[in-house]
């Protein structure tokens, strides 16, 4: 078992009588993305905000890389790239000077520092942009490029705080490509997200954070199996269907305005077999059938209460 | 120690690439004193000279004024800084340097080595301007030099506290407040006319409070003439705001950030 990239015990953090993080454990393995989710407000940030030494934790423990978030920050830093919510970028200089910047911060000799800034430039499909103004980017330009800057420095340990959120459908689709070769080099990526189907996606593991406390914990398919949700749906031309498939099965939620049924099932070939031979005997006219999987949406409305709904 | 001063330079390196790129805000620091010296050389100076002519060792009115614009230019110089800082507070890009393993004062340190290059140049042209108005210093080559070390130091102390003040502000408004302070205090000090034909209580404060010393210092050594213990006041005055704002700076710098 080698050293965990991410290991964290009973996290906490208020800021002032509001109790942000409640005690949070995470155990992140080296060369996987593990995904934090959550709806606004549950902690998401504060989590990644300690972990990269922003802020120090009112209690409990976590280190990084090997290094003591509280007792060894230059040793975490050292190991760890940040890409937060807002773009850590300088709007006053060009893309490569930015790259250029974090080069030399990095102490990268001057020929290796041109290097690297090339090298990203071209990954990020940056190239003929590098000498423009950065205040003069787009929104997903900013993002590639702040996450370029990160990058620079190599880090082992890559934290990326809702990398996508802000982002049309085709940056997001960029950002996942780049997120998946990092981790294909070796890269440990700890990412946050509001975004189901971003986890599911990417991660190989998730936890659902919710008022400061992880809710669940998992690969997506374990979190999906454990909530129920599946089911498959048939839609009716008339009433007297749907009338006659409810008798017929026997089980199901029929909806009447919308002429469909929906029946427990995981959406399996044979079980859908079963399913359709019993309508048949009974000669029910089926529509048109979907089959509906749980997603992590499921997940995540089973598990978080909503804030708006409380209220 | 190396390393803190690698990343202190890049940081220069930094600070100046901005300033070369929007060099608005050094007119603007660089306009206000020229504007100042157009408007009491210019505007006021006949009346003021009339005035000078009777005093003791009177001279002409640019010769007195002089020195308090130096210290002014020093000042709208460092209000920059404030700013800047508070930009670079307020925006994501401090977060990142603060995630990095930097020297972390070297963010600060790049700032104020910026704005002392940056004051020295504004002060050189100030002066060359003063010249076209008719300013005749008869300071000799330590005059000069020591005009330069006062100033030196001035901008490095004033610097300092400009840093803390622009951590310190929540927003650039807050940190536009460092302004009020090096516009006002010169108003009420010996930088346009003598501190002894003021009344009462402006006297006074006009008397003890810090730019007057420093202004005192400045015109004793650009004119030629005795500075006596004003020199060691000044002197005292900008190490104590150069500590203060260093001290204060660093406590702000260290602190975790806002949520």
């Amino acid at each position: 078992m080698t050293t965990p990239a991410i290991a964290a015990s009973g996290l906490r953090k208020s800021f002032g009588d509001q109790v942000v993080l409640d005690g949070i454990d995470l155990h992140v393995t080296a060369g996987t993305v593990f995904a934090l989710l959550g709806p606004n407000g549950a902690g998401k940030t504060t989590a990644v905000r300690i972990l990269s030494t922003l802020i120090r934790a009112d209690g409990g423990q976590a280190s990084v890389a090997g290094h003591d978030v509280a007792a060894e920050p230059d040793g975490v830093r050292a190991a760890i790239g940040v890409t937060g919510q807002f773009s850590a970028v300088d709007n006053l200089l060009t893309g490569e000077e930015n790259l250029l910047l974090m080069a030399d911060l990095h102490h990268l000799g001057r020929a290796e520092g041109r290097r690297k800034a090339a090298e990203l430039l071209e990954q990020f499909d940056l190239v003929e942009s590098a000498g423009k103004l950065v205040s003069a980017y787009s929104g997903g330009m900013r993002r590639r490029l702040d996450l370029a800057m990160t990058l620079v420095g190599a880090p082992r340990v890559l934290f990326l705080d809702e990398p996508t959120t802000g982002l049309d459908p085709r940056s997001r689709q960029t950002m996942w490509r780049i997120i998946r070769d990092l981790v294909a080099g070796g890269v440990t990526v700890f990412l946050t997200t509001q975004y189901l189907d971003e986890a599911d996606e990417l991660a190989g593991r998730v936890a659902v954070l919710d008022h400061g406390k992880v809710v669940a914990e998992g690969a997506p398919d374990e979190l999906k199996r454990r909530v129920p949700g599946g089911h498959v749906r048939l839609q009716f031309a008339d009433a007297a269907s749907l009338d006659a498939a409810a008798r017929a099965l026997g089980e199901g939620n029929r909806d009447e305005s919308a002429l469909t049924l929906s029946v427990p099932g995981d959406g399996g070939v044979r079980s859908l077999r079963g399913l359709l031979d019993r309508l048949d005997a009974a000669a029910v006219d089926v529509g048109s059938l979907s089959v509906h999987t749980p997603d992590l949406d499921d997940v995540f409305f089973a598990l978080t209460t909503d804030k708006e709904a409380v209220r | 120690m190396s390393y803190a001063m690698r990343d202190s330079a890049t940081m220069l390196r930094r600070n100046l690439r901005h300033l070369r790129r929007y060099p608005g805000m050094m007119i603007m620091a660089l306009g206000m004193p020229v504007l100042l010296l157009l408007l009491f050389v210019g505007v006021f100076g006949g009346a003021l000279n009339a005035g000078f002519a009777t005093r003791p060792g009177g001279g002409a009115y640019v010769d007195y004024l002089v020195s308090g614009i130096l210290l002014m230019t020093v000042g709208y110089g460092a209000s920059m800084t404030a700013l800047a800082v508070n930009r670079d507070m307020t925006e994501g890009i401090i977060s990142r340097f603060r995630t990095m393993a930097i020297a972390r004062v070297s963010v600060l340190t790049g700032h104020v080595l910026g704005a002392v290059l940056r004051t020295v140049v504004s002060a050189t042209l100030v002066v060359g301007v003063a010249l076209l108005f008719g300013f005749r210093p008869a300071a000799g080559l330590g005059g000069w030099l020591a005009t330069l070390g006062l100033v030196l130091l001035l901008a490095f102390a004033l610097t300092w506290l400009a840093v803390a003040v622009g951590l310190a502000a929540k927003n650039a408004e807050g940190a536009n407040l460092f302004i009020l302070f090096v516009q006002v205090l010169p108003f009420l000090s010996s930088a346009f006319v003598p501190t002894d034909t003021m009344s009462g209580a402006v006297r006074w404060f006009a008397r003890h409070e810090p730019f007057t010393p420093v202004i005192d210092t400045l015109r004793g050594l650009l004119l030629g003439t005795p500075v006596g213990s004003s020199a060691w006041i000044a002197v005292a005055w900008c190490a104590g705001f150069a500590v203060a704002g260093y001290v204060w700076a660093r406590a702000l710098f260290r602190r975790d950030p806002a949520a």
